[in-house]
């Protein structure tokens, strides 16, 4: 077990065009690390540096201390579960969690065995063992990977994508699974996904890539609610942060459907007339009616036509459609773009409680929580009120939790 | 697709005409070998009596039994190094960068494009100037060129398939290069190998053209060739009935091989074909 | 995703630049190339020395008026050879023979093919027997086939000619009736290898596709028609593209069927006949050059053809 560091890691390709671009990272002794971004973004790159099947261009990579730049994937002490799962198709199941062993002298048959049906018994392999790979259903095979990853003891777990060859049911399981295994082990893992519900519920800290470069390196927590730019805050979230257009009128903010009272964190950063987008989460709405009193006086009230409901029994999400500004239009759309997905028409996401009878096609009353919206530059992007403080609490909270845990383990 | 039991029935008699129309030149040859004297031109598809004569004069003669050593000699050693440097060629060819790999595959492509006959003609005089002409190794260079493309493009269509990730898993896990290609590649690309073993087999065992213009004597004439050369009593009538068996003796390595694999002979040539 | 590949190589870019690991990086390039050579040199250098050596020596003999049983004769005629034989019109004859063997066979190769390729990938039953059968064609040498066929169509060992009441027919004595019987044999030898290229295309159509056809309307021949044939034309193209190539130098069968008696010689085999019969080096040569030019102008026209279909194919479905 041991901790990595990335110091200014580069990854250019022969034709100029560079997957990773100045990262730096360090992974705690320990640490459920994610990578996370959307396709394209250098994270499979990224964890492939680390492991060792892909040359660095530049920087250091540090694992335990020890500079592993020009080392063989070998002498690395590292193990990894494939996005395929990379299973050897002539081996059986024994063989395949046994395959790293085999490789390593010295060890008998004996403890061969017992390490096998450990690492089987804690993936509840036991039964399949005889079998071979291709007899195997798509959580078992996935089960085998594992099971080869930790059948040693290994400096790190690397994961590259481990659950998007399985239907949603089972990947809400197997994500259980991993997150249970690596409490247990204590070991160092670096997780690759392009999922956002797998990198808030599994990682410690979540470093989201965007064309190579690092955006942000936080607790789920924080990236949820102190994104840095509008990159992060739209990628982090589902459904998606809101993104509106927001004029500053003196000290006012002139949004549709409402309009509010400019933060202060924002008010020395922005001019009269400057055109920003406000980004704010469906779950700072709720419908006026069902509203707690108390959050009331905190919030704004504003009515707006509901074009459709989703009622999904535990919640309920209903659309607004406005009329948004051009220039933010097209920056919504690259944005959309650049997050795998389509802007379809501009529309406001919100959940509200599963109670509400709010009809289609009528117009409702609604609450909005303004303190925790989010002002974004349009131009740039940046978040332009970001709560340092607020994150500083937070991240500390999350090094709490890990140094809980490491203590768990040393008992 | 479900199929209704009489579309069902349509395709099982088609299945049957085919069997038939593969099967039936087969069985005639076959007959015919088993005619013994006139039987020969009793203009029938079966003969009058089975006999083994015709198989019994085949065998007398050193004419045929030699050929038959050079046939089952040179092919064996021109498929082993055919397939030996092919699947290097191959495994070069699906896994590693290196200028020049496209010339390979345009060379051999052109030679599979190239007539046999314009290759034949010039080796011809090169080989009797350097004194190939009439030797084992004589044909046996002309059918590893000739073959080597067909097993280059068959090993290279399976070699893609073969899910290279294997290679970095158990890189991972702890392997050497050696040993990963030892332990997790050739277990994988065993059958393909194989395969390609069994067409540039039928290949060279098919071969005629080299045989009769490479040869002059039984010294390293191949059966194909020396089958045209079979001579009668008299010298001007061809002994009919014991080229037939000569024919039927040099055609069971190809069934035997088509009964045993030919799930594996399906798969290689489609694969090399349409993929390659 | 898919990087499955290894590093990329670095290029120039990466080769100009001097620090410690850009060096190491092109190492590790340097190592990769040397080993593709290593690898795949023997196979080429086999491939290269045994047919680019003869094809540059039969277009350098190609000019020279040169017998091997009268060496002194020698004497460079540069393309008078060839003008001899475009200008000969028992080339022409041979030439045209050589195509009507090459359309007819392929044609009716195309048509059986497909059909055999249908009943192969709709058959449930007798599948492997099926296979098995039709690798039996394709496994067999030619000569046997060809020997096998010449002995079923012979007036004294035959029974074609009593099957089809055709009394004492001669196949051989005439030049069509040799040459159907030379196409026969090809066919029948050949149609296999074809249906399998055909049905390793019918077999990458969805069932989806003809499922839906069939929701739509379309009768079983529509069906082909318009869906399984237009999704084929990869295979289709390249089935015939193989066997065209492979019909077009057509020897072995001309020569123990006919022995090219009765006008049906080949191209291939007056190739032969120059060069090993009558040992006239150069004119055989240069009939020999003609034949690759051919070849090699078919592949051209066939790759031509295929690259524009595939993709306006391409071109209609994004």
């Amino acid at each position: 077990m041991s901790a990595i560091e990335m110091r200014n890691i580069v990854k250019e390709y022969g034709d100029g065009f560079k997957a990773v671009n100045d990262v730096s990272l360090d992974i705690a002794d320990g640490e459920f690390m994610i990578l996370v971004g959307p396709s394209g973004c250098g994270k499979s790159t990224l964890l492939r540096m680390i492991v060792g099947l892909e040359d660095i261009t530049s920087g250091d990579m540090l694992i335990g201390g020890d500079r592993v730049n020009e080392k063989a994937p070998r002498d690395r002490n590292l193990s990894m579960v494939f996005q395929n799962y990379a299973l050897y198709p002539h081996l059986t199941v024994f063989e395949n969690i046994a395959f790293p062993l085999r490789l390593m002298k010295g060890i008998s048959e004996d403890e061969i065995k017992r390490r096998v049906s450990e690492a089987a018994g804690m993936l509840e392999l036991n039964e399949h063992l005889d079998r071979k790979p291709a007899n195997l259903s798509g959580g078992q095979r996935q089960r085998v990977a594992m099971g080869r990853a930790i059948v040693r003891q290994v400096n790190a777990f690397l994961f590259d994508e481990p659950l998007s060859n399985l239907d949603a049911k089972l990947r809400g399981q197997m994500r259980t699974e991993i997150s249970r295994m690596q409490r247990r082990l204590g070991t160092t893992t670096v997780y690759v996904t392009h999922d956002q519900t797998e990198a808030m519920t599994l990682g410690d800290r979540v470093a989201v890539l965007r064309r190579g470069y690092l955006q942000q390196v936080a607790s789920p927590r924080e990236l949820y609610e102190q994104p840095v730019n509008m990159f992060v805050a739209g990628f982090i979230g589902s459904p998606p942060m809101n993104f509106m257009p927001a004029v500053v009128t003196g000290d006012r903010l002139k949004l549709p459907f409402l309009e509010v009272g400019l933060p202060s964190s924002a008010a020395g950063q922005v001019s009269d007339g400057q055109l920003l987008i406000a980004g704010m989460r469906p779950d700072h709405f709720e419908d006026a009616r069902l509203l707690d009193p108390v959050k009331r006086e905190r919030g704004a009230i504003f009515r707006a036509r509901v074009d459709v409901t989703e009622w999904l029994g535990d919640s309920q999400y209903a659309y607004l459609p406005f009329e948004s500004n051009p220039e933010v239009a097209k920056q919504l759309a690259d944005l959309a773009a650049e997050l795998d997905s389509e802007a379809l028409r501009t529309q406001l996401i919100i959940s509200i409680d599963a109670m509400s009878r709010l009809r289609e096609n009528h117009e409702g009353e609604f609450w909005a929580d303004t303190d925790r919206m989010h002002l974004f530059d349009p131009k740039t992007g940046i978040n332009l009120t970001r709560d340092e403080a607020a994150a500083a609490d937070l991240a500390s909270l999350e090094q709490e939790e890990l140094a809980d845990r490491r203590g768990e383990l040393a008992k | 697709m479900k199929a209704s039991r009489s579309t069902q029935l349509f395709w099982i008699a088609g299945a049957i005409l085919i069997i038939l129309y593969a099967l039936i030149p087969v069985f005639w040859i076959v007959s015919l070998s088993f005619k013994a004297g006139d039987d020969i031109t009793n203009k029938q598809f079966l003969p009058t009596v089975w006999s083994w004569e015709n198989y019994k004069t085949v065998f007398a003669s050193d004419l045929f039994t030699t050929a038959l050593r050079n046939s089952v000699g040179m092919s064996i050693i021109a498929t082993t190094i055919s397939v030996i440097l092919a699947t290097l060629a191959a495994y070069a060819i699906s896994r590693l960068e290196f200028p020049g790999k496209r010339l390979v595959l345009g060379v051999a492509l052109a030679i599979t494009v190239f007539p046999v006959i314009a290759i034949a003609t010039p080796l011809f005089n090169l080989w009797r100037t350097i004194g190939l002409y009439d030797t084992w190794l004589g044909l046996i260079i002309p059918y590893l060129s000739y073959s080597l493309p067909l097993s280059v493009y068959v090993l290279s269509a399976f070699f893609r398939e073969i899910p290279w990730e294997m290679e970095q898993a158990a890189q991972v896990d702890g392997a050497t290069a050696w040993q990963a290609f030892r332990r997790v590649i050739v277990p994988l690309a065993a059958p393909g190998v194989f395969t390609a073993a069994i067409l540039t087999f039928f290949a060279v065992w098919n071969d005629f053209v080299f045989g009769i213009t490479l040869t002059s004597s039984e010294a390293a004439r191949p059966v194909p060739a020396a089958l045209a050369f079979f001579q009668g009593a008299s010298q001007f009538s061809q002994p009919t009935a014991p080229i037939a068996a000569a024919a039927v003796v040099v055609t069971i390595p190809v069934v035997i091989l088509v009964l045993l694999f030919q799930r594996k002979i399906v798969a290689g040539l489609t694969n090399g074909a349409v993929k390659g | 995703m898919s990087t499955t590949t290894p590093a990329a190589p670095t290029t120039k870019a990466a080769a100009t630049k001097t620090t410690h690991r850009r060096v190491r990086l092109t190492d590790r390039a340097r190592k990769e190339r040397n080993l593709g050579w290593m690898l795949a040199g023997p196979a080429f250098f086999v491939m290269v020395a045994v047919t680019g050596y003869p094809i540059l020596n039969a277009i350098w003999l190609s000019m020279f008026d040169y017998r091997l049983t009268d060496p002194g004769a020698k004497s460079f005629v540069g393309l008078g050879n060839y003008a001899t034989i475009l200008t000969d019109g028992l080339f022409w004859r041979q030439f045209g023979v050589t195509v009507i063997i090459t359309v007819v066979t392929v044609a009716v190769e195309l048509v059986l093919g497909f059909a055999l390729a249908m009943v192969m990938h709709r058959a449930l039953y007798l599948r492997t027997a099926l296979r098995t059968a039709i690798l039996v064609p394709y496994g067999i040498i030619t000569v046997v086939s060809s020997y096998a066929w010449a002995y079923a169509f012979s007036s004294t060992y035959g029974f074609v000619n009593p099957t089809f009441g055709l009394g004492e027919f001669d196949w051989f004595g005439g030049t069509w009736s040799a040459l159907f019987t030379v196409c026969v044999a090809e066919i029948w030898k050949t149609t296999p290898f074809m249906s399998l290229l055909l049905l390793a295309g019918l077999a990458q159509i969805p069932d989806d596709y003809l499922e839906a056809a069939k929701v739509d309307g379309a009768k079983a021949w529509q069906r082909v028609k318009r869906v399984i044939l237009p999704n084929m034309k990869a295979a289709i193209m390249v089935a015939l593209l193989f066997r065209t190539l492979d019909a077009f130098r057509i020897f072995d069968s001309v020569f123990i069927m006919t022995a090219g008696a009765q006008n049906t010689e080949t191209l291939s085999f007056l190739a032969y006949r120059q060069t090993i019969s009558r040992v006239m080096i150069g004119l055989g040569s240069a009939v020999s050059v003609i034949l690759a030019i051919l070849v090699v102008l078919i592949a051209v026209m066939f790759v031509k053809v295929f690259r524009t279909d595939l993709s306006q194919q391409r071109g209609d479905r994004k």
